[in-house]
């Protein structure tokens, strides 16, 4: 940024709508944690973007004193693709759900993430579709009974942070609505990626799929369903750190151990930069259906050329061929080729 | 031996061959040669879907045919003079399109049972006199430039391959073309590989010497240059016209453009012209698809770029949400619709004007959008530069409506002076325009009706915007149903308002009492068929619309003002029903939807009919 920074706080970010999600969505928590965080980006806020598709998360921009666009469903990394390799300058927020991002949009997600596009790509995933009042989502579990569904869901769901991998994400994380703590840690190492940024953030729909991920809240369970993630320290978890993932030899993926029947030194030992993106796609399927060992914080993050610094390079470098002016250079081109004249 | 020279005031050639023969570059270097010369051209290409059908079939014939005048044309010519068969297919593919005592010259190498068979002739129709109201001239065109390459140091198939440039050769001789440009183009083209250069340039003089020898042909022929405007031209398809214009349009806005483009025939080559140009500070982005293209468009616009994307009708019916969200943002989008024969995917290559519904009313809600359409090849240029200065001055999505003819034909383009094209600079919003320095994103600018301009980065403008209904002026979500209604009306009124020139009424005599109206590619034939009309005594004013929405101003009054209004259409009847609607105008509507464009000579015996009966 060329400009110093104006020091800002939270209240800064509030724009000056109401806001109207249901009372006790998740939503308004995320809301919280991203007013709080970004006083701390440093950026001024004319330099902030938030794009969003369509659905309950989608309302989000407008709430934030930045500039925004609420656009259409699905369509947001495309949109803000857009916005991102024209304009360097800007940081670009993508903000959308399970059935924005995964659904409809599932190709421009894809997409925005194997080009690398530099946006920071928020997915709200409540399991369902919330605006729509109850339909099941791309994430909802097979066999889940909903509006559309009343004798149970024949689909299969996606498994997001897969899905993200999959696709060659440069960064990958996921967090939860209701660990503040740890919802800026994970905005923040996004916002500091340069390149396509993807956080699956679990959010809970009290109206029509309440208590999702409460497995992962509730100070009963909660310690032995979530695997913190640090980078450079062991993958140890529990209440008095009694289980650990091992890479068994000879087995393709990770797997749970208690700590005390393993050696020390098959611990795995997180490493958010490893190239090979199968690592992080092995952490990733680690839950199983009922959500027990659940990873939350960075899976990923590598570094790689981003699309829109490509393409910048592409038109600086031809830029600075520029003989004349524009307007002459222009005329070149106009009457390049084979041209007669006529007296 | 000196031959016979003899005038000709017009001629039609096709070159036609194989998919893989070299046929379309051939016919451009015939028509480069031709230009240099200075006689009015009009081109045609004519080819299949598929990128290499199985060679020596019917449906693997590719054509392309020039039509070149001492004055000025306004069509590729409804049917050729000269009919160059490279093998049975090609012959066999056109000869229902010559009339009786047209040239043929066929390369006689290609006549085997083999080639015979496959497109089902029994016997040579070389041998059996099928081809006697014709000027046959056989000409074993592979073995010899074969035999004219036997020294060079080249394979016998790349020898082979160099049939075309001996058949370039003999008609460069028999129309007296110069050719100097064309031995520039070979050594250009081939340049990694001299041997190819040589190879090519010999078998190119080896067609022009046997022209000049071989008693087959007795006279040589010539076409006076035409009488044209003063100035500078060059040659352009309409796909290199909209290209270039929307250069123009950036250099003359001052803004970076940004196109988001998906492949697709025949949009295509738009992506692969604005591609080369990033020097201008052109970005081009080859989205995921049809709707990210349109989003990534959309989204430049929204951070100051001039958005653009280039598609087909296929690729408009995805489009089309992204274009209600640009109305409803009331951001500049330009959308470049080469419409092709659809529905579905149609028959891809080739033309029709049967997207003007689309474009006018295929969006969900009340969505009117500007619409324009160029007329022909040259014409793109300028009609880019048009839809971009609708978008910027109302921030408005604008359609323009080209399409495969005008894209792949090509004409003589006057070259412009950069100063003298229109001035598209914008100003972006920079104050916040309400009191106690808030912004309001939605107050409009009371003559245009365009709202401000806002980019991000702007300090003390940041503001939300989307696709819900919103308040007037401040933008802000809105369900109150009388702020709904006057919203609609309001993005109506702003295209309504949008300034557009008068059409011009074409009517030499001043007495015509049927008056011809098109819009887009039609405009050539209807011009060449009133042309004809009036060269025998008729009187027929002729009306072609550039803007199709909103309409001209004085379109009411010039419709008034004849007792019969025909519209011939590449469609059902799009404009013809809008007029109707529009005016309540009795119009005359005359459809054809063949995937070609009219010829001249089908509208003048039509017209004729209405003015003699009116």
């Amino acid at each position: 940024m060329s400009s110093v920074p104006v020091q800002l706080s939270a209240k800064d970010f509030k724009s000056d709508q109401e806001v109207r999600w249901c009372p006790g969505c998740g939503d308004y928590a995320i809301l919280a944690a991203m007013q709080g965080f970004l006083p701390e980006l440093g950026i001024n806020r004319e330099k902030i973007v938030f794009v969003s598709g369509i659905g309950c998360s989608s309302r989000f921009p407008y709430y934030l004193n930045t500039y925004g666009m609420h656009s259409i469903h699905g369509r947001a990394p495309a949109i803000a693709t857009g916005l991102s390799v024209s304009r360097p300058d800007l940081s670009v927020w993508v903000v959308t759900g399970d059935g924005d991002a995964l659904s409809i949009g599932g190709n421009h997600l894809i997409h925005a993430l194997r080009r690398n596009v530099n946006l920071k790509i928020l997915l709200f995933n409540n399991k369902i579709y919330g605006l729509t009042k109850g339909q099941y989502s791309p994430t909802s579990e097979l066999g889940k009974i909903t509006k559309s569904t009343p004798y149970g869901s024949a689909d299969s769901p996606f498994n997001p942070i897969s899905l993200a991998l999959g696709a060659e994400a440069s960064f990958v994380a996921r967090t939860i609505d209701s660990d503040r703590k740890h919802l800026q840690s994970v905005l923040r190492a996004a916002a500091e990626h340069e390149g396509s940024a993807f956080v699956e953030i679990y959010q809970n729909c009290n109206i029509f799929n309440d208590g999702a991920f409460d497995v992962l809240k509730d100070p009963e369970t909660r310690d032995a369903y979530l695997i913190g993630l640090q980078h450079g320290e062991p993958i140890t978890f529990g209440k008095d750190r009694e289980w650990c993932v091992v890479h068994p030899p000879g087995a393709f993926g990770l797997e749970v151990r208690r700590t005390s029947e393993v050696d020390e030194r098959e611990i795995v030992v997180h490493d958010a930069t490893v190239a090979e993106p199968a690592y992080a796609f092995a952490l990733s399927r680690l839950p199983g259906g009922d959500l027990r060992h659940t990873p939350i914080g960075v899976f990923r993050s590598v570094g790689r050329p981003t699309y829109d610094a490509i393409v910048q390079e592409q038109v600086a470098t031809a830029q600075a061929k520029l003989g004349g002016t524009a307007e002459e250079e222009l005329a070149n081109l106009l009457n390049a080729g084979d041209t007669w004249s006529i007296d | 031996m000196a031959k016979e020279t003899q005038q000709l005031d017009r001629v039609v050639i096709r070159f036609a061959g194989d998919s893989g023969d070299g046929m379309q570059l051939t016919g451009d270097r015939f028509t480069s040669e031709t230009a240099q010369l200075g006689n009015d051209i009009s081109t045609l290409p004519n080819f299949p879907a598929e990128i290499r059908a199985p060679a020596g079939t019917l449906p693997g014939v590719s054509s392309f045919q020039v039509h070149f005048a001492d004055f000025d044309i306004l069509t590729p010519g409804d049917a050729p003079n000269v009919l160059v068969a490279m093998n049975p297919a090609a012959l066999k593919a056109n000869l229902t399109d010559l009339p009786r005592g047209a040239t043929i010259i066929v390369n006689t190498d290609e006549f085997t049972k083999r080639n015979l068979v496959k497109v089902g002739y029994e016997k040579s129709p070389l041998d059996d006199g099928s081809l006697a109201s014709y000027h046959v001239h056989p000409v074993a065109l592979t073995s010899m430039t074969v035999g004219a390459l036997a020294d060079h140091p080249i394979s016998k198939k790349d020898a082979e391959r160099a049939k075309n440039m001996f058949a370039l050769g003999m008609l460069s001789w028999l129309y007296s073309r110069p050719h100097a440009s064309t031995l520039e183009f070979l050594r250009k083209k081939f340049a990694a590989r001299p041997e190819l250069v040589a190879a090519n340039i010999a078998a190119f003089e080896a067609g022009w010497s046997f022209g000049e020898t071989t008693e087959a042909f007795a006279v040589r022929y010539e076409v006076k240059p035409a009488r044209m405007h003063t100035g500078r031209y060059r040659n352009i398809t309409g796909n290199t016209g909209l290209a270039l214009g929307l250069v123009a349009a950036g250099v003359r806005a001052k803004l970076p453009v940004v196109l988001g483009a998906y492949p697709i025939t025949p949009a295509s080559d738009i992506l692969h012209e604005l591609s080369k140009h990033k020097k201008f500070g052109v970005t081009t982005v080859q989205a995921e698809d049809e709707i990210a293209a349109a989003g990534i468009a959309l989204g430049a616009s929204y951070g100051g770029s001039l958005g653009i994307t280039t598609t087909s009708g296929p690729g408009v019916a995805l489009k089309s949400e992204t274009i209600s969200l640009a109305l409803m943002l009331e951001l500049p989008l330009v959308v470049i619709d080469v419409q092709r024969a659809g529905p579905s995917t149609g028959m891809p290559t080739k033309t029709e004007q049967a997207d003007l519904n689309m474009a006018l009313y295929g969006r969900h809600g009340e969505a009117p959008v500007a619409v324009i359409a160029p007329r022909s090849p040259a014409d793109c240029f300028d009609a880019a530069i048009e839809a971009c200065r609708i978008a910027l001055t109302y921030r408005t999505p604008v359609l323009l409506l080209s399409d495969g003819y005008i894209a792949n034909g090509s004409e003589p383009w006057l070259l412009p002076v950069v100063e003298d094209l229109p001035d598209l600079r914008v100003e972006f919003a920079s104050e916040p325009n309400g009191e106690d320095g808030k912004f309001l994103p939605y107050l409009r600018d009371p003559e245009t009706l365009a709202r401000p301009w806002a980019v991000p980065g702007t300090p003390g403008l940041e503001h939300r915007i989307g696709g819900l209904e919103k308040k007037d002026i401040t933008g802000d979500i809105s369900y109150d149903p009388a702020n709904h209604d006057f919203m609609v009306r309001t993005r109506a009124a702003r295209i309504e308002r949008i300034r557009v020139e008068d059409v011009a009424v074409e009517d030499p005599s001043g007495q015509a009492k049927v008056l011809v109206l098109g819009w887009g590619s039609t405009f050539g034939p209807i011009g060449a068929a009133c042309r004809d009309l009036r060269q025998r005594g008729l009187n027929i004013a002729q009306a072609h619309l550039r803007h199709l929405n909103p309409l001209p101003a004085n379109l009411s009054q010039v419709l008034g003002a004849y007792d019969k209004v025909v519209i011939p259409e590449m469609n059902l009847g799009q404009l013809a029903q809008l007029i109707r609607g529009r005016f309540g105008t009795d119009v005359i509507a005359y459809n054809q939807v063949r995937g070609l464009p009219f010829t001249s000579s089908e509208l003048a015996a039509m017209l004729e009919e209405v003015v003699k009966n009116v």
